[in-house]
């Protein structure tokens, strides 16, 4: 039974397309986000700057939509990482004998065990600021979250009637993997991926809005806010509005993927 | 006799996302106080629903219609969750299937008992009340979780806190169907003491044979609608509508004898034995299957009956003793090279839901089994489906569909022997029958030789040629069907044969 | 009984020796020479070189260093700040306090409003309003809720201090930013525990012994939902504290964040290491009181009869 989505899936969808084609080609929609204007500073939202300006004058709405571009493209690098090591170790520590499992399962929960703000500082400080830096850190401290779901779900689906059955009807090992167990572990994990991506962005958001990520004069969201901050008093826009969007994704990332969730496990009940 | 609950035209219908389903529709029938009434009826028949619709439980989202909805004396359409409220424990008890389940897990049977109490301000203790349903040691019951008692004890607790307020009614829902066949008798047993005790009983289950021994009236309920109601004397000997006379074929099967079985051992069993550290799931079990034959394997959980069936087929590797297959040493042979012989040695499991891979179609599923570029379209029409189920998924087929799918997969190696473990447990009553009839052919047809693992004597009866009683991980007897039936030499046999419901009215 | 609570212990400290070891190896891992990623942007003199050299035995074998590390972390020697020329631990210490009545005050705040949100909003409507509410503020970044809050409350209506760790006036808006996400997630967490528990055959039973709903709700239900939200605590803990990071810095609170940002900023790695260690014991800690915490409400788990 096809079921259309709601509104608020659908509003969310296009926001994404909009946040994606920013990210892709930002001069359709957007001028140069570098270009200062010193007559027009901290101007309110109207109509020829619709988000405001900030302290050096330039179009608040010019450098969010250019900021997509970094936001999105470290969430999902970081994101990348993340799934693509979480779910190798997570297939492994599923399929692994007991020892190996309990060692992987360890690791990952040493992993987890540094708040992924601290962790991410920690590297940062090794590895020094700037969008390398960023990537690495959120796709280290996120990896663990993605390989438990994994091995959890390969535990199970390892042990299903049907994967026990095909034994009985004698397949190899490898061929049971191969068929069954990889296709049914792997379905969900870019559905989490997508959710997983908005925390990604958040996290992002956060350390540049403490000075770790890319460096001025490179529009990025967090760190928008963390310039604009300083003129919260006369000029609320400058550091709220870039806030928003922000938000905005982080929503329309999970609406969507949760929708999809719901869509998925609807097709495929266990 | 005064009437406890009395409705006529009763309807109950859920939303479900856009659609609304009609669960009840048009239900009408009364009880009067002491009387025992059962509802009959298949999964999806509306029975449960009807039974918690007397109690305001209808569930969320329920719209409840009736022309009459007296409960108490009183109209039930006009309550409100005050009135439901005095009604639920104080007027009607209810008993639910599994009490592992049915009882908060977190609390102690004790404190579920004596909510109950509080709810109605008795002064009563659980203790007596867990004597009064005959459980021992009261005391030291009352002070543990259900997870820590046995199922028969769980379902005496459960029961024990729905009388607690003293209720002139007890309706019981499916109230043995998660025990063992002589647990089973003996909660039977309890429940016919509350009666007698003066309680009406409203008696829930999908097992007509369970509640003919019991019931005054039966009502025979299918797609939300009562098709037969009367005495269960009258219902039994001459049953009007098709679907109760279906019913009661069902549950009095006829034995099938197969054709003379050859002398020739398909798979044999010897002194096979299977220890988890110190507990011994199965203790030095021996057998042989000869071709064509139908080999009942009997046991309650825990009597290692599917441990067997895990040895039989190499999943585990027994501790001592050998399997051997067509003349073969099977067990203890390095996998690789069991695996071309795998073929002759085919599953049916219960579940047939959870042993096919739900992103595989039906042709996927069995063309799998087949050899490459064979249609499996003949082999599903001899398990009586069509080529309409070719595309479909798993979870698109009914159960006995399902099952149907799982054999035709079985037969499409040509095996020698089939373990079927459990094959119909998981089915309603009259899917029961076509399954077996079914396999009954192939056994007669193919010479395909079955090891039938169950817990329903009355199901091994019907198909098995010879029989082996296992309890505790042993085998305490066996022989031909018939002589076992007829003559049980182990006191183990006659109290399972004993407890086993059947078609019989109260005197 | 016994068992469990050993065998969790145990984990818990293998779970502790992997974070220090994985901490450890990051400072190998490190570019460049070891002793210059602990001078970082501190001064660097020889002299301090071989004091760095010395404290740290950088001259011995590697395995010696690092069962040294492991044994000095063990004891609470944490090293020696290179920027502030202080031990570690007394920084920390100084520090730890005003972070730590922020945290336990949005900890409180947070699960409070959480109870609160989940037990109450129960009617179709308002679990919608609440879900979308929920949602927005566990997609919001905690330094918007800040800033939005420091811009209405601060500026607008002045009712408490932009800045600062006077009195308990200036704890309000920050606890609160923190409280907020925090309360979103355990909302949705407490809410399907709920919703879970009341859908299972023994809240039917409750409600067939002529219960009120409260009562199945807060006596059944309750502590069914509170499981899963039990195993949070960690990932609460690791929440707060990244969260005070940037809460500290948004509203010019001094605190161990404002120490982890001043020695990121400077390269000072034996704080930053400190720091990650000190929250993965934490963590550890909080995660094994959990697991035996679950014990103590799931009689299910305690095993034998």
């Amino acid at each position: 039974m096809m079921r259309l989505p709601g509104p608020g899936v659908a509003a969310s969808a296009a926001f994404l397309a909009v946040a994606v084609l920013a990210a892709a080609r930002p001069s359709w929609l957007a001028a140069d986000p570098l270009a200062a204007d010193p007559l027009h500073v901290l101007e309110a939202p109207g109509a020829a700057h619709w988000f405001g300006t900030d302290q050096l004058g330039r179009d608040v709405f010019d450098r969010v939509v250019h900021g997509a571009r970094h936001s999105l493209a470290i969430g999902l690098a970081a994101t990348l990482i993340a799934v693509t090591a979480g779910v190798t170790l997570g297939v492994l520590a599923g399929l692994a004998h007991r020892y190996a499992d309990e060692a992987l399962t360890r690791g990952f929960d040493a992993l987890s065990a540094f708040p992924l703000l601290l962790l991410a500082l920690l590297f940062i400080t090794i590895a020094g600021p700037g969008t390398a830096g960023l990537v690495g850190a959120i796709g280290i401290a996120t990896l663990p979250h993605y390989a438990r779901v994994v091995r959890a779900q390969t535990f199970v689906v390892r042990r299903a009637g049907y994967v026990t059955g095909a034994v009985a009807y004698g397949g190899t090992r490898l061929r049971l993997v191969a068929r069954h167990v990889l296709p049914n572990v792997l379905g969900p994990v870019p559905v989490l991926a997508m959710i997983g991506l908005g925390e990604a962005v958040l996290a992002a958001a956060g350390l540049s809005f403490l000075g770790m990520g890319p460096q001025p004069p490179s529009p990025e969201w967090g760190a928008m806010l963390a310039d604009g901050r300083n003129y919260l008093r006369i000029a609320w826009w400058a550091s709220i509005l870039p806030g928003v969007v922000v938000t905005l994704t982080v929503v329309s990332l999970t609406v969507v993927g949760r929708h999809l969730q719901h869509r998925f496990e609807g097709r495929d009940p266990r | 006799m005064s009437t406890l609950i009395r409705v006529e035209d009763l309807h109950v219908a859920f939303a479900a996302g856009r659609d609304r389903v009609e669960a009840v529709r048009g239900v009408g029938f009364t009880v009067a106080a002491g009387e025992c009434v059962a509802i009959v009826g298949e999964s999806g028949s509306g029975k449960s629903v009807t039974a918690r619709t007397l109690v305001g439980l209808a569930g969320p989202g329920a719209e409840v219609r009736a022309a009459t909805f007296e409960v108490n004396g009183r109209d039930a359409r006009r309550y409100a969750d005050r009135d439901w409220r005095r009604l639920r424990g104080g007027f009607a008890g209810l008993v639910l299937q599994d009490a592992l389940v049915s009882l908060d897990p977190l609390r102690t049977v004790g404190a579920e008992i004596g909510e109950a109490l509080l709810a109605h301000r008795r002064a009563d203790t659980p203790e007596r009340l867990l004597a009064e349903v005959h459980v021992p040691e009261p005391g030291r019951r009352a002070r543990q979780y259900p997870h820590q008692l046995s199922g028969g004890l769980r379902q005496r607790a459960l029961i024990a806190s729905a009388i607690a307020a003293r209720p002139p009614l007890l309706i019981a829902d499916e109230p043995t169907t998660a025990l063992d066949v002589t647990v089973q008798a003996q909660i039977l047993a309890l429940l016919a003491e509350r009666r007698a005790a003066g309680e009406a009983l409203l008696l829930i289950s999908h097992d007509l044979a369970v509640v003919s021994r019991l019931a005054d009236r039966v009502l025979v309920m299918k797609d939300g609608v009562i098709v037969e109601s009367g005495p269960a004397r009258e219902l039994l000997a001459a049953a009007r509508h098709p679907y109760t006379r279906k019913l009661v074929a069902a549950a009095s099967l006829d034995r099938r004898a197969g054709p003379p079985v050859r002398d020739e051992v398909v798979l044999s069993a010897a002194g096979l034995r299977k220890d988890y550290g110190r507990h011994t799931a199965v203790g030095d079990v021996s057998f042989d299957v000869r071709r064509g034959e139908v080999l009942g394997v009997v046991g309650e959980s825990g009597s290692g009956k599917s441990t067997v069936a895990h040895l039989i087929l190499g999943l585990t590797t027994p501790t001592a003793g050998r399997v051997t297959l067509e003349g073969e040493p099977w067990s203890g042979v390095p996998e690789r090279r069991r695996r071309p012989r795998r073929r002759r040695l085919q599953l049916i499991s219960q579940d047939p839901l959870s042993s096919f891979d739900p992103r595989w179609t039906v042709r996927r599923i069995v063309g799998e089994a087949l050899p490459r570029g064979d249609s499996p379209l003949p082999l599903l029409e001899r398990v009586g489906l069509g080529a309409a189920v070719l595309d479909r998924y798993p979870r698109q087929l009914s159960g006995g569909q399902r099952q149907r799918v799982a054999i035709a997969r079985a037969l499409a190696p040509r095996p020698a022997l089939i373990v079927c473990d459990e094959p119909v447990s998981a089915l309603d009553v009259s899917v029961q029958a076509q399954i077996l009839d079914l396999l009954a052919d192939i056994r007669t047809t193919d010479g395909t030789a079955l090891l039938f693992i169950s817990h329903d004597l009355g199901v091994v009866h019907h198909l098995a040629d010879r029989l082996l009683v296992m309890r505790d991980g042993r085998v305490v007897e066996q022989g031909p069907v018939d002589e076992v039936y007829a003559r049980p030499r182990h006191e183990y046999t006659r109290e399972l044969l004993a407890a086993v419901p059947t078609l019989e009215v109260s005197p | 009984m016994l068992r469990p609570v050993l065998r969790r212990v145990a984990t818990g400290l293998v779970v502790l020796w992997a974070a220090a070891t994985a901490a450890y190896l990051a400072l190998l891992a490190a570019p460049g020479d070891t002793v210059d990623s602990i001078v970082g942007d501190g001064a660097d003199t020889p002299q301090i070189r071989a004091q760095i050299i010395d404290e740290w035995g950088l001259d011995r074998p590697a395995l010696v260093q690092y069962l040294d590390y492991l044994a000095r972390a063990a004891r609470g020697d944490l090293g020696r700040s290179y920027l502030l020329h202080r031990p570690v631990s007394a920084i920390v210490g100084e520090q730890v306090g005003p972070t730590l009545r922020l945290a336990v005050l949005a900890a409180a705040l947070g699960i409070a409003l959480a109870l609160v949100l989940a037990v109450t909003t129960r009617r179709p409507w308002a679990r919608r309003v609440s879900s979308a509410a929920e949602l927005v503020l566990v997609s919001t970044p905690p330094f918007l809720i800040g800033i939005v809050l420091l811009s209405v409350f601060s500026f607008r209506l002045g009712l408490f201090p932009v800045s600062g760790d006077r009195g308990f006036a200036a704890l309000v808006l920050p606890a609160v930013t923190l409280a907020l996400p925090v309360a979103g997630v355990l909302t949705q967490v407490l809410r399907d525990g709920l919703d879970r528990a009341l859908d299972e055959p023994f809240a039917v039973t409750a409600r067939a012994r002529g219960l009120r709903e409260g009562a199945v709700l807060v006596r059944h239900a309750l502590r069914h939902a509170l499981l899963p939200a039990v195993t949070l605590v960690g990932w609460l803990f690791g929440i707060l504290l990244g969260g005070a990071v940037i809460v500290e810095q948004v509203f010019g609170r001094p605190g161990l964040g404002q120490v982890t940002l001043a020695a990121v900023t400077a390269k000072d790695l034996p704080v930053v290491l400190a720091v990650v260690v000190l929250s993965a014991l934490v963590y550890v800690v909080l995660n094994t009181a959990a697991d035996l915490a679950y014990l103590i409400v799931d009689p299910r788990l305690r095993g034998s009869r």
